[in-house]
């Protein structure tokens, strides 16, 4: 790689800003050291922006100053950093075991229908983002799945049609 | 006497009780009884004398691990405990009741595992989406740094304790130790060689105790009503309550705290209500995905680490997922070959490899495409992804329930086969 390119991918880095800031110093007392910091300077970045753009990664390698590839091989390691745009609400769905068991995957293809996305996908309006998830340890209320922060237990097609319904008042 | 240490104070209709009422109900005790003078190494005679076992699945004694590090003068000034709070197994639901339900009472351990090995920090290694969880938790340390219980010279004696919460970002993974310690580094979560074991060299090289929600939860008991009263909770030979919990379709699934050394049946048939109508037990999982199936001929052996370990599964989490008649059981070991194939964290050969083909002809059984040979590969990988053939123990958790899948289940594979379709779908 010639130095102009390395150069030319510096220059990508975003700057933080003041709040994201402000939120990875917090962070850096917690920690001896500045590369522990950096997923939870992944994750209060996502926080404020959704997700993490290439340039937000720079600007968090740049500003911890570690090298951009160990902190894209973390962002890429673990389920809850998305490195893609994602919509305002990401759907975790759980489809480990003891769903499957309570019929998880019908419930999914209710989901898939009503909004037209498959895991991986964001509707067309931006709003939700479906993205299956571990065993999110409900599983005596099978099916479960997150939206945003918030757990629904004992999943029905009738109970993800109010979910949907909810989610799209609430930006309203 | 209390029965039920570890949920006495949970009622999920109610918000946990704050740190007034949680000391109302000999919350805190044991931190006070510290202060009184139990010495480091009183503490670790007490939890050694419990006898109590590690509750995150491997059931290792907790006294014995924590008598490891490293004490006295010339040993390292820093400590660390962390509490390995990334509940991902596959049907475990037992650590968010602890936590959403009586967050004080994971903290007071915590103050007495730190106390005992002389750590001076701890952190709470918390499940990203455990968001509730978190909230009490946060809440929690606030009203014990108010109250003295953390901080600096902790009621007089000297110690000074903090916790930090640590939100993890998924990868089941990280619920293995040194896997746990990377993240907590701020590195990819990939196990790391043992020795050196954390206890000597863990967290930044420094000595390190991991331990699960539930053990530490154990410990207020013990240092408050003594070890005679812990020993008497037990019916069997493993000492204490422990969480249990059903998933599946039972007639009620939920988690309670039972004492150890009761039969499965009473499990299964009383506190979880029996299959549901028209459903008969085909077989479960005593302790989460990565334990051997069990058959109904079981129900009367005893929820005991040694007892179920005599018919080749483990106690692991105690919490227990259930197979009815209807559902297929080659589905649902497909559906943990699929986890465990994407939680691989990749850095060993034959789980990055092996699990990923074994899923695949899983997804060929489902398709009607499963063939003897594919059969034959996946016997071969119970012993290639087996113990010692893999760099930690993720895979070989993996062909727990693949082994005894294909042992148990034999006639469901070969139906697959022959008529080349799953006949449990209608």
């Amino acid at each position: 790689m010639s130095q102009q390119v390395i150069a030319s991918t510096a220059n990508k880095a975003r700057n933080l800003s003041l709040e994201e800031i402000a939120e990875i110093e917090h962070e850096m007392t917690l920690y001896p050291d500045k590369r522990a910091v950096g997923l939870e300077a992944l994750k209060i970045v996502q926080k404020h922006q959704g997700w993490v753009s290439d340039a937000s990664l720079l600007g968090i390698a740049k500003y911890l100053d570690i090298p951009a590839a160990d902190l894209e091989g973390v962002a890429t390691f673990f389920n809850l950093v998305y490195r893609q745009q994602v919509g305002k609400n990401v759907i975790l769905f759980c489809d480990s075991v003891s769903c499957w068991i309570m019929g998880c995957e019908g419930i999914k293809g209710y989901i898939k229908e009503q909004l037209a996305i498959d895991y991986g996908e964001t509707t067309k309006d931006g709003d939700f983002t479906l993205i299956p998830v571990p065993c999110l340890g409900d599983c005596d209320r099978a099916p479960v799945m997150m939206v945003g922060p918030d757990l629904h237990r004992n999943l029905t097609p009738e109970k993800i049609d109010s979910i949907i319904k909810d989610y799209k008042n609430k930006q309203d | 006497m209390v029965a039920n240490p570890l949920t006495k104070n949970i009622d999920m209709s109610r918000p946990p009780l704050d740190i007034t009422a949680y000391e109302a109900n000999d919350g805190y005790q044991s931190v006070h009884a510290i202060a009184k003078g139990l010495s480091p190494e009183d503490v670790l005679e007490l939890v050694k004398g419990s006898g109590l076992k590690g509750r995150g699945g491997a059931g290792f004694p907790t006294g014995l691990k924590w008598s490891f590090v490293p004490r006295g003068d010339n040993s390292p000034k820093q400590k660390y405990l962390v509490v390995n709070a990334d509940e991902m197994e596959p049907g475990t639901f037992k650590d968010r009741l602890l936590m959403e339900g009586d967050p004080h009472l994971m903290l007071e351990g915590m103050i007495i595992a730190a106390y005992t090995i002389q750590a001076s920090k701890a952190y709470i290694f918390l499940r990203g989406e455990y968001t509730v969880s978190e909230q009490a938790l946060r809440k929690a340390i606030k009203e014990a740094y108010e109250r003295g219980y953390l901080g600096k010279n902790i009621l007089g004696t000297g110690f000074d304790f903090d916790i930090i919460m640590h939100t993890s970002a998924g990868r089941y993974i990280c619920g293995e130790e040194t896997a746990l310690l990377n993240a907590l580094e701020g590195k990819r979560a990939n196990p790391r060689a043992k020795p050196p074991f954390p206890q000597v060299s863990g967290l930044w090289g420094k000595p390190t105790i991991v331990n699960n929600v539930e053990t530490l939860c154990n410990l207020p008991g013990i240092l408050t009503y003594g070890v005679d009263w812990y020993h008497g909770l037990t019916k069997g030979n493993d000492h204490g309550t422990k969480l249990f919990g059903v998933s599946g379709k039972v007639k009620t699934p939920g988690c309670w705290e039972l004492p150890l050394g009761l039969p499965i049946r009473e499990l299964l048939e009383g506190y979880a209500g029996g299959m549901q109508d028209g459903l008969e037990l085909k077989g479960f999982l005593p302790g989460g995905g990565s334990t051997d199936f069990m058959l109904p001929e079981h129900l009367d052996i005893v929820l005991d680490y040694d007892e179920i370990a005599k018919v080749g599964s483990r106690l692991a989490t105690g919490t227990m997922i259930v197979l009815d008649d209807k559902t297929c059981p080659v589905g649902m070991v497909g559906n943990l070959m699929k986890f465990f194939a994407h939680e691989s964290c990749g850095f060993c050969t034959p789980c990055r490899d092996g699990l990923p083909w074994v899923d695949q002809i899983f997804r060929d059984f489902e398709n009607g495409e499963g063939s003897e040979k594919d059969l034959q590969i996946l016997h071969d990988h119970v012993t290639y992804l087996g113990p010692g053939r893999t760099f930690c123990a993720l895979a070989p958790g993996a062909t727990a329930p693949l082994g005894s899948g294909l042992k148990y289940f034999k006639e469901d594979f070969e139906k697959h086969i022959t008529q080349k379709r799953c006949s449990y779908k209608h």
